[in-house]
């Protein structure tokens, strides 16, 4: 009907606020088994409608069903298991050490470890990952040890990135992790162009690309996309949709498209939506997409559909923007105590065996812990020399940085 | 010697880097099957392949975010930017990213990138296509930035920063593409094949980046210039009859500050002169490193002659542009303070 009157301006406000009740009933779920899954040398176009589905696998009654399950061993799925319940307990740890003062920022997983997790294990050695702050899941799985990442967190002697970056923004090419930069989305092109380099030098090697719902808003995610399928580049395009940019909804980022796998399909990038609190699921699509890339079928985005139960940062409170209970109502559950339910559920796995590996992996999180100290916290014990700040800006320290070093008496 | 053009130039010492290492890249806007719109990448698609030189999409944040993604894996990206005034969508990229990949990883990756652009105006180009963004990278640590002056300088700069393990910012003042301009626009342009630095040596050579040359030898006044202004200073020198000692500054970081404190030191005056806008340009980092290096030796204050603090204009151009007058009497001032 036309509607001459006032312009009316439009903001976008999600469902409840604090001291509403949590409402997800907007948010569809499909039956687990219910997604096809199509071959990879599939035409995207005729998979467009999954980008607006949920692919899963584990049901309500913790079994594996549908076209998507099967993949994984027993042994697969207990080590994913452990991996995601070390990442917990790690960031439990760590978040402790900041409020202890130990470091100056933490950013932890909480209620997202499935998807890093599960997606480390998809990749070929080799493969990069160019990484947000909230994928630490693929160092966890690929066996970085924790030891490295507290030193990087405490910015102490032993800390491999010398002091110089925010914690949690780790660094290691040998385990397919790119440097984390801190700034937003500019990762995201970077991995197009390591994967198009991949492809000039006719190798094997394939990129991941992460960002997270908000950050879909800024141009590099949509330059990202326009190189990716330019060059039929081998990338898998992650998108991290936890519900949360910090204190915004991602209403804000989304607009009026409905999904962020669907920002893909005026592309011609086949996209599909998973579920990301399963981890078999999460690995099933990662799978799907790593193929695709390495056998020149080109990208594919996956956005996975989680939520962020902590805080954005240790600098956040969420209470002051979403209800306290809503983490509780969130529909899709936790991902251990999905993948947990399933090992049971396979008869491998048991309440008391999970209590005994939860305390065994504190225990482990607590000696790397012990043994990082050591080597110093931010505030305390040793720390990269001042010395160490003015090397590595160049491969060869130019005469005004020089000067500037004798100045500083360094 | 073969005399080349700059285009000529910059194109040969791209050529001569892709044969000698499969790892350089090259890509931009109009790169691939047309060779750029000022021809400097012609030919190369049709010798080295589409991996190797090719079109991309117009996004410069795309074409610098995959170039320092593809330096991460191995590869040495060369890519061009149409025009400099083109560059702010990538500024993020080069600032955030690019310059500081290998500090924040302690070395763990690198990003051996060279990102090209012509600079300046001279050319009727309006406030798009004339700007000398050159302080907005000198301003940012682990960037190397390069303005060359002409031909011989521009094929053994290029090499260097394409070898260079770091990135480099390379701005080609596009009115010296064709032949060296001294600012008498109603002169006729004299080509660079009747002019010495219009020779360019075949093959590989390199002209290392952060040594400054000295252009003219003087004993009055010492002129800091790069690019275009090289030739507005000598016009300057000739036309006032003043004995000055002209540096071509050639890298601009890092700069060659030996150089300037020999000259300074000797002559006790000093005229800085560059394209771009004066406020908080380049220029005011030169000025403040000879009065903190040479103050004892300085007969007079050091003057700074730029463009103006407005947007290029259009039917302006000449107004704007510091030219020969413009900079013969802050160099009569000088010599007169």
């Amino acid at each position: 009907m036309a509607d001459a009157g006032m312009l009316r301006f439009h903001v976008p406000e999600p469902e409840v606020r604090p001291g509403g009740t949590p409402d997800f009933s907007d948010v569809t779920i499909p039956k687990a088994g219910s997604v096809p899954r199509p071959e990879i040398d599939v035409d995207p176009r005729t998979i467009r409608d999954l980008a607006f589905s949920i692919i899963r696998v584990l049901n309500r009654a913790g079994e594996a069903v549908g076209p998507w399950a099967g993949l994984l061993s027993d042994e697969e799925l207990l080590e994913g298991l452990r991996h995601m319940v070390t990442l917990r307990s790690f960031d439990a740890r760590m978040q402790m050490a900041q409020r202890q003062g130990k470091t100056s920022f933490y950013m932890q997983h909480l209620g997202e470890e499935a998807v890093s997790c599960a997606f480390r294990k998809a990749l070929a050695p080799g493969d990069m990952n160019f990484p947000t702050y909230r994928q630490a899941g693929l160092l966890i799985a690929d066996g970085y040890p924790m030891v490295t990442m507290m030193n990087q967190i405490y910015s102490n002697e032993a800390d491999p990135l010398k002091g110089r970056q925010l914690p949690i923004m780790y660094s290691s090419k040998e385990h397919g992790f790119f440097s984390i930069s801190g700034n937003l989305a500019t990762q995201y092109i970077q991995a197009v162009g390591w994967a198009m380099a991949s492809a000039i030098s006719n190798d094997q090697k394939i990129a991941a690309a992460w960002i997270g719902d908000g950050s879909t808003a800024e141009s590099d995610f949509h330059s990202a996309l326009v190189f990716a399928s330019t060059y039929k580049a081998p990338v898998v395009l992650n998108v991290v949709n936890n519900q949360w940019a910090i204190s915004t909804f991602q209403g804000i980022a989304r607009g009026g498209s409905g999904t962020f796998a669907a920002r893909g399909l005026g592309f011609g990038i086949p996209s599909l939506r998973v579920d990301g609190n399963d981890y078999l699921a999460v690995h099933a699509v990662a799978k799907w997409a790593a193929e695709r890339a390495r056998n020149n079928l080109g990208p594919t985005l996956v956005e996975y559909v989680t939520y962020r139960v902590g805080a954005h940062s240790s600098s956040d409170d969420p209470s002051a923007y979403r209800p306290k209970a809503e983490s509780d109502a969130w529909p899709l559950g936790d991902p251990i105590v999905r993948l947990k339910n399933h090992l049971i559920q396979r008869g491998v796995w048991s309440d008391e065996r999970h209590a005994q590996a939860e305390a065994e992996i504190l225990d482990t999180v607590i000696s790397a812990q012990r043994e990082a100290e050591r080597h110093g916290t931010l505030h305390a014990g040793g720390k990269p020399s001042a010395r160490d700040m003015f090397e590595g800006v160049y491969a060869e320290m130019p005469p005004h940085l020089r000067r500037q070093r004798q100045q500083a008496g360094v | 010697m073969p005399r080349r053009t700059m285009i000529e130039a910059i194109r040969d010492a791209m050529d001569v880097s892709m044969a000698r290492d499969e790892r350089v890249i090259v890509f931009g806007e109009d790169v691939g099957f047309f060779g750029g719109v000022f021809r400097c990448t012609q030919g190369l698609q049709a010798k080295y392949g589409k991996s190797r030189c090719f079109d991309a999409p117009i996004s410069e944040s795309g074409i610098v975010g995959a170039a320092i993604g593809m330096a991460a894996y191995g590869l040495k990206p060369c890519v061009e930017v149409q025009f400099a005034d083109y560059v702010y969508p990538a500024y993020d990229q080069i600032v955030s990213e690019a310059a500081r990949l290998r500090y924040r990883s302690n070395g763990d990756f690198t990003c051996p990138i060279v990102v090209r652009m012509p600079t300046g105006g001279g050319i009727f180009g309006g406030q798009t296509h004339s700007q000398s963004p050159e302080a907005l990278f000198t301003h940012v640590s682990g960037l190397k930035v390069v303005v060359p002056s002409n031909p011989h300088d521009a094929k053994g700069l290029l090499i260097a920063a394409i070898e260079d393990p770091d990135p480099v910012i390379f701005l080609e003042p596009k009115r010296l593409y064709n032949g060296p301009f001294d600012g008498h626009h109603e002169r006729p342009v004299t080509p660079w094949s009747k002019h010495e630095l219009g020779e360019v040596a075949d093959g590989h050579y390199t002209v290392p980046l952060g040594k400054a040359v000295i252009r003219r030898q003087g004993a009055a006044v010492t002129v800091l210039a790069y690019g275009t202004m090289v030739y507005v200073a000598q016009a300057a020198a000739e036309e006032t009859g003043i004995d000055a000692e002209i540096i071509d500054l050639r890298t601009l970081l890092p700069l060659d500050l030996e150089t300037i404190v020999a000259s300074v030191s000797k002559t006790g005056r000093c005229v800085v002169v560059h394209e771009a806008t004066l406020t908080s340009g380049f220029g005011a980092e030169l000025s403040a490193l000879v009065q903190e290096n040479c103050f004892h030796h300085l007969e007079a204050p050091v003057a700074r002659v730029t463009g103006w603090d407005t947007p290029y204009p259009h039917a302006q151009e000449w107004d704007y542009f510091p030219g020969p007058a413009r900079l013969g009497r802050a160099l009569v001032e000088t010599m007169e303070a």
